[in-house]
Formats: C-alpha cells, structure tokens, sequence
C-alpha cells in the first residue's frame, strides 16, 4: 500500500503546478521581486531615474559585472568559487591591448585572443583545483595575485590607450543597431547571457555543473570524470573573464592594469544575490543576471539620490546579508 | 562466452583476493563465486570486508592481489566507468544519487540522449526514463526531483540506474536498509523479474528473514577472510550467525556482576528523534559500563549524540540524578558532567595541530586555566602532567602534537580532556576504533579502572567481543529502537545479533510517516 501510496504524495510535490513552481524559483522570483521594489522606490524618489537615458545607462554599467558574474555562476554552482575574475579581468585587458596595440595585430584576431588569454588562465585554475586538488578559494586566491602583478608587468604600469586601433571602443559604445541609442555592450551581455543560459540548462557541460557541485562522489561514481569536467568548467569561466577584459576596456578606451580588484566580490554578490547557492548544485543565469541589475540599480539610483559613495557599499551589504538569509530561512522550510 | 548459461555455470568468481590499507589487512585470500541465474546473498559482521570486495569490484579500489572472472573471462575493473562497461551495476550503501537533478537525468547521468555533440535532449531522456520506468513498474514521475522523493523511492531510483546499464551482475549492499516491508516485496520482485540466466545478484543485509526469501544461496565472510558458502534452503538463521560471529569469546574476561544495587545516575525515557530513533528508554548506575549493540544504523551513535546535545531530541526525557535535565548543546552536556568521546577522534575529538597540554585543557579552559581572560599555563600543564600520569599517556612530552600520537594514546589525551572537566558520565563511540590490538587492552583497563572509580559509561561498539568483554550490561538496537537489553550473564553473540536483526514491527501508518520524515532529513 505504502509503495502504491508513497510515489503519488512525490509526483505530487514535483508536478503540484503553480505553487511547486513557485516554490523551485522562490529565491529568484524574490531577487526579480526586490528588482522591481528597488526600482519603484527609485522611480518615485528621484524624477531623474524613471527615463530611456538612465535605463540605458544602468544595463550598459552592469556590462562587465554582469559578465564576470555569468562566468562564475558555472563555478559556484559546480562547488567552486572564482576570486581571480577581476584582476584577471585586468590583466586579459592589458594582454588585448598588448595584442592590437603593442603587436599591432587586426581586431578579428586581437580580441578573440585576449578572449581566450581569460580560458587560459581559467584552464590553469582548472588544472590547480581539479588535477593539483587545492582547494578553490586558495587556488584562485593566489591567480588572483599572479594576474595582479602581471597585469602590471606587462603594461610597465601605465595603462595602455587604443586611440589607434579604429573600432575597438565601438565594441562597447558603438550602436548596432542604427539610430537607436542602445549600445553593443548591452547587446553582447544579452548574447553571452542567452548563450550562458542554454548551455547551462541544455548542454552536457552544464548538467555536469550541477551534478559536481550537487554530489561530486555519486557523479564520479556514475563513470563522469569529474577531474575533466571541472577543468572544463574553470576554462569555460575564464572565457567570461576575458570578454569582461575586452568589454571594459573598450568602454575606457584604455587597458587600466590596476582596476579589477574588488569587481570579484561585485560578481559573487550579484550570483549570491541571484540565487545561486554557494555549496553548489543551485543557481541559474537569469538569477545572476537579476543579481547583477540590482548591484546596477542601487548604484545608479544611490549616486542620483546624491547618497555618498561610502554608503553604496554600505547598502551593497545589507542587500547581500538579507539575500542570502531568505535563502537560508526558505532551505530550512523545506527540510 | 557464447550460448545459453545454465544455472550452475559461475557467472562472477573471486579468487585469492588480498587487499590492505595503511595498518590494516582489508582482505585476505578472499573467495567468492555467482552463479549463473542466482541471488547470492553475502553476509559478515560490521568489519569483515564487503564493502572493501564490493569497491575492488566497482573499480573504486584496486586489489593487491588475486583474480577476477567475468563469465570465465578474467577482468579488473579500474574505474566505477569501466566496472559498469563489463556489466557490474552496484548499488551503494550511501545514496549515490546527484539530489538537485530529476530521476530521467540521475538515471542516464554520464549517458544522456545529445542532439549534436554538445546539447542534451531533454525529451528523449524523459521519455527513456519513463520507458525504462515503466518496464521495471516503478510508479515515479522521470522529472522528479531526486532530493525531494522519500528515501525509499530514491532507493528505487538507484535501482532503476543500476538495471539500466542492463548489467550481468547486480549487486546491492544493505539495499533495505530504509525500506519498509511493502517497499522490500517491490525490490525482490524487481531482483526476481532481474535474475534469469546469464545474469546473477549479489545481496549484503544483515537482515536474515530477507536473505532467506530472495538468496539461493549464501557467502559468510569473517574479519576479511572467505567462511563458507551454504545451500539457502538447507541453512537455519542460527547457523549462519554462528559462521559469521565465529570468534572464540573470551569468557574469563566478562565484567563482575551487575551493578543493580548502585544508584541510577542516568535515566532516559522515550527517547526520540525525527530521523531515526524511536521510544529509546533505558537506565545508566553508578560505575557501571553500559554496552550499545547494533547493526550499522540502528541507533548507536544517534543515541550517544542525542544524549549530549550534538543532535536535535524530538521526543522523550533524560534525568541525570533524579532531575530532569534539557541538552540543547555539547556545551550544556558537559556542564551536567557528560562528556561525549567521538567515534572519530581525529575529527571530533582533538586538536590534532595542538600540544597534549592544549588538548587536555581545552575542555575546562575557562573553569579552571584561565585568569581575567588569560590562559593560566602553568596550572593546564600542572593537570596535563597529572593526568599524562594517572591515565599513562605515552608522550614525549606535554608539548607533543596530537597528531603525532598513537591512536591509543590519542584516545586517552580525549579521555583526560573529559576527566579534566569533571565528567561523570562519559559515552564512549567506538572506544577502540583504530587502535591496536595492544593498546586496546590499555583502554579496557583504562574502562574498568574508571567505572571502580564510579564513572559511569555507555559504551557504544559493533564490535561484539568488546561489548562481551566490557560491558556490566548491553542495550541492544535495531532500527532505531531498543529491541533488548542483556544482563552480562545472559548477553552472548549469538542474542545479541538475534536482537540486533529484530525487525521492530511497525505498523503500515508508522511506516509510512516515518519514511516520510526521513525522505526531508535527507534533502540537502
């Protein structure tokens, strides 16, 4: 009878409709939730922030984050974390400068090339966590530092201007799609973020993510190797990070090698904020986009408010403190 | 291997297997062989090597020597890949199931459907699923989520993995372990519908009522060696348990009476907790060694953490000297006097970095070492000294590190840390577990010598000689609940496993509730 009974009360629970779905995208549903509350409560406190101009202006400055950010969602959510995305972030936009400006190369192949200078670097962090088996947080840490130090080796420490390589800021700031005011920076988060998400959800590489990050020994018991897939997606990561080098400085106009510090903690907190769970095996790419917009749309709206810079952060905290919580009140529902 | 197999052709044979493990001989001259066409049950005590042979066979370990024949063919497996390759599913005693993704996709995890070389198709794997399901009549919807089903329907998912490699060995340790009585008939008719020729299972439970009803045959092993194989249906339960405890028991050494006249210093009712324990009651005298048996899982452990605190109590009362007492914490435990020893000191017990001085003292640092906040060094090395003494910890010195220690000495800097803090009651989990042979002797002393003293023990072990040996009397468990408890007089191996294979019966709305409880305590 139990047997009989037991498989109904679960399909239950799987397929029970709205509120299961509901219940499976709580954390994101809150982080697109608190989205439009944030951006109701700017609309009505400032009569500068309701406009085409500002909204343009807040997608185009969640560009790099947005884009370290989706990167690093793989992962977290494979039970990783990634604490060299932004210095690395720097030092893949010292080496497209390096490539167009100091070799001179054509930008069909400069950019693609600083693009895979990030998987690179992935690749070695891959290699270090996977094969080396140190564990994340140091691996990255110490990639953190070496990227750090490169990145201003090889610029001599000045940074690096593309004022002669024609085109090369119009990646960012060019407009695509002729007489509308919407820039390329924005079309090409949206891209990767598609990309990122189908791949995520439909790709092997993908379902391997969540697999590693849910249960790393019944996945290596199921015949995966996980040591290969985890570099893989380390690799994959560091793509993003290239891309993150590229997109910040053609916004710039300049490669600046001491500028990434501090955007990993930015890309983390919009992840964690997007709903994706620091042990692994829960998140997904339109979470962290979401997480990535709320960064945006505090910011933007705090500097319009006149709020000191100093209190962003601030405020940046708290978001992230109450984020997670309401993740962490919602597991213990459920167990 | 070509043509029809017959019944009595062996299908999987293990011969002179040697497996070891740093300080420990895992495997020796290990034998076995499955029949072509039959259930194979294999049975052994806590310890005697399945679950080493079963990971030489997944490919998880490699064997030092011997050989393995598949259908007469020789084979090693390297990886848990390559042992599926051959036609070996196993099914693990821990879940081995990836929660967050849905049954179809923990089903075909490492073989899903592709549409080109990198993109999954989603449909064709649910519709795989739901086939295969079908095909195994298993009720369960392809797109569950895994870490939200029962713990018997993820059971049952295991099992659908496994066959779906349509392997020519199946084998299943403790597969029943979270299953209810309606829920095993499903899985024996499923080994049943599996077993035909040319493909045979291998069962390990302990439970012996099943073995009867699904093994032809059956395998006892003893402390990693091969016993004997006996004919099912020729073979008493009683017979089997005598094969597998085996052991010449060493009678001389059992306790002096029972402690009936001290007083009762800890006395627990009802004790019950959401993920296992049920109705635990059971009383704790002055000077007395209280014994816990039981089979992996049945409550042992739970007990001696629910007791201090280190897990939630749902249910019941404990009464530590005629006064009722609530544990919330380790740390509350400690200052009623009960002090908990880990059955994994390394982890649980020590700071394995630390000197012997700042592992005693740790315990009591802030009652008795410290001075406005300052650790007063001089009185904690004054005590370790003490204690380095009285408990004959052998040391270079006060300011070895832990880790260095042998396993007994480990033990007994655990020990110290406890009687430094004015423990009374002290609930010992596997007192002995990796220490030798020598040094054990040391810590029974060390036992004996602290329940003269009248300490009171409970001393939770799956070694049977041990709890003979030590115990005043034994508590015996079986799936959470106390199914006997043992004068030492009466206590032997052969009750002791007969109760620690009692299945409590439950009735089908208990079972029911409980696997559903259990089903949320296992989610991530």
């Amino acid at each position: 009878m139990t047997a009989v009974k037991a498989p109904a009360r679960d399909r239950a629970q799987a397929s029970g409709g709205i509120a299961a779905a509901v219940k499976g995208r709580l954390q994101q549903l809150l982080a697109f939730a608190s989205l439009i509350v944030i951006f109701a409560f700017f609309s009505f406190a400032s009569p500068f922030f309701f406009s085409y101009g500002n909204f343009t202006a807040i997608l185009f400055s969640t560009v790099v984050i947005g884009t370290l950010a989706i990167g690093t969602t793989f992962v977290i959510i494979a039970g990783g974390i990634d604490l060299s995305i932004g210095t690395g972030m720097a030092l893949c936009a010292v080496m497209s400068g390096v490539f167009l400006v100091h070799l001179g190369l054509p930008l069909w192949l400069g950019v693609p090339a600083a693009v895979l200078f990030g998987g690179l670097m992935g690749l070695v962090n891959g290699i270090n966590v996977a094969l080396l088996k140190i564990p994340p947080f140091i691996a990255t840490l110490a990639m953190m530092l070496v990227a750090e130090g490169l990145a201003l080796v090889l610029s001599d420490s000045t940074p690096i201007y593309f004022n002669d390589v024609p085109g090369y800021t119009d990646i960012s700031t060019g407009n695509l799609i002729p007489g509308v005011n919407f820039p390329n920076a924005v079309l090409v988060l949206l891209a990767i973020a598609l990309i990122a998400g189908v791949l995520l959800t439909k790709s092997v590489l993908g379902r391997y993510t969540y697999s590693i990050g849910s249960n790393e020994e019944a996945t290596s018991l199921s015949g995966i190797d996980v040591r290969k897939w985890k570099i893989a997606i380390y690799a994959f990561a560091g793509l993003f990070i290239g891309l993150a080098g590229v997109m910040i400085s053609a916004r710039l106009g300049s490669a600046q090698p001491a500028t990434g510090m501090g955007y990993e903690l930015q890309a983390i907190a919009a992840v964690v904020i997007g709903g994706t769970s620091l042990s692994g095996g829960k998140g997904s790419i339109v979470g962290t986009l979401i997480g990535a917009l709320i960064i945006s749309v505090l910011n933007n709206g705090l500097q319009i408010m006149s709020i000191p810079q100093e209190w962003q952060n601030v405020i940046l905290g708290c978001v992230i403190l109450v984020a997670v919580y309401t993740d962490r009140i919602r597991k213990k529902e459920t167990t | 291997m070509t043509g029809v197999a017959t019944m009595t052709e062996p299908l999987l044979e293990v011969e002179g297997v040697d497996k070891s493990f740093p300080g420990v001989r895992a495997l020796h001259d290990m034998r076995l062989e499955l029949r072509s066409g039959e259930v194979l049950a294999l049975v052994g005590e806590n310890g005697a090597g399945k679950s080493t042979l079963m990971k030489l066979l997944s490919g998880i370990h490699t064997a030092d020597t011997g050989r393995f024949r598949l259908g007469g063919e020789p084979f090693e497996a390297t990886s848990p890949r390559h042992a599926l390759e051959l036609g070996i599913s196993i099914i693990h005693q821990e879940f081995n199931l990836v929660p967050h993704l849905t049954v179809a996709q923990n089903v075909f995890i490492g073989r899903e459907p592709r549409r080109g070389r990198l993109l999954l198709d989603e449909r064709r794997l649910n519709a795989d699923a739901a086939a295969l399901l079908e095909r195994l009549h298993l009720p369960l919807d392809p797109k569950a989520v895994v870490g939200e089903l029962t713990v018997a329907n993820q059971q049952m998912v295991e099992i659908a993995k496994a066959l779906s490699y349509e392997p020519r060995v199946l084998i299943m340790d403790e597969p029943t372990a979270a299953l209810n009585e309606a829920e095993v008939e499903t899985l024996h008719e499923l080994i049943r519908r599996f077993v035909r020729p040319g493909t045979g299972a291998i069962y390990i439970s302990h439970r012996m009522e099943e073995i009867k009803r699904i093994a032809d045959r059956v395998t006892v092993i003893r402390d990693g060696e091969y016993i004997d194989t006996l004919d099912m249906a020729g073979a008493s339960t009683p017979e089997i348990i005598a094969l597998m405890v085996g052991r010449a028991i060493d009678t001389d050494a059992k306790p002096e009476g029972v402690r009936a006249d001290r007083d009762v210093v800890l006395s627990v009712e009802g004790l019950s907790t959401k993920a296992l324990l049920k109705d635990v009651s059971f009383d704790l005298r002055e000077g007395e060694i209280l014994g816990f048996a039981g089979l992996m899982g049945a409550g042992r452990t739970e007990v001696g953490r629910a007791l201090v605190g280190a897990d939630r109590i749902d249910g019941g009362t404990i009464t530590l000297r005629g006064k009722r007492i609530r544990v919330a914490n380790p740390a509350e435990a400690a200052r009623h006097g009960i002090g908990y020893l880990s059955e994994d000191r390394k982890r649980f017990g020590l700071l394995l970095e630390q000197d012997v001085r700042a592992n005693i003292a740790l315990g009591a640092l802030r009652d008795q070492f410290t001075r406005a906040g300052f650790v007063r060094d001089r009185a904690a090395r004054e005590k370790a000294r003490e204690y380095v003494g009285t408990l004959r910890i052998k040391t270079p010195s006060l300011e070895q590190t832990a880790k260095h220690l042998s396993g007994g000495n480990q033990q007994k800097v655990v020990i110290a840390k406890w009687l430094a803090k004015d423990c009374d009651v002290l609930v010992f989990d596997e007192p002995t577990r990796g220490i030798d042979v020598g040094a054990k002797e040391e810590i029974y002393q060390l036992l004996n010598e602290l329940a003269a003293q009248g300490k009171s023990i409970i001393m939770i072990s799956s070694e049977l000689p041990e709890i003979l040996r030590m115990s005043h009397r034994v508590v015996v468990m079986s799936e959470g609940r106390v199914t006997r408890v043992l004068d030492a007089a009466e206590a032997g191996q052969e009750n002791i496993m007969h109760y620690a294979t009692l299945r409590p019966d439950e009735n089908p709305a208990d079972a029911a509730e409980l696997g559903i409880e259990v089903g949320k305590a296992g989610q991530p």
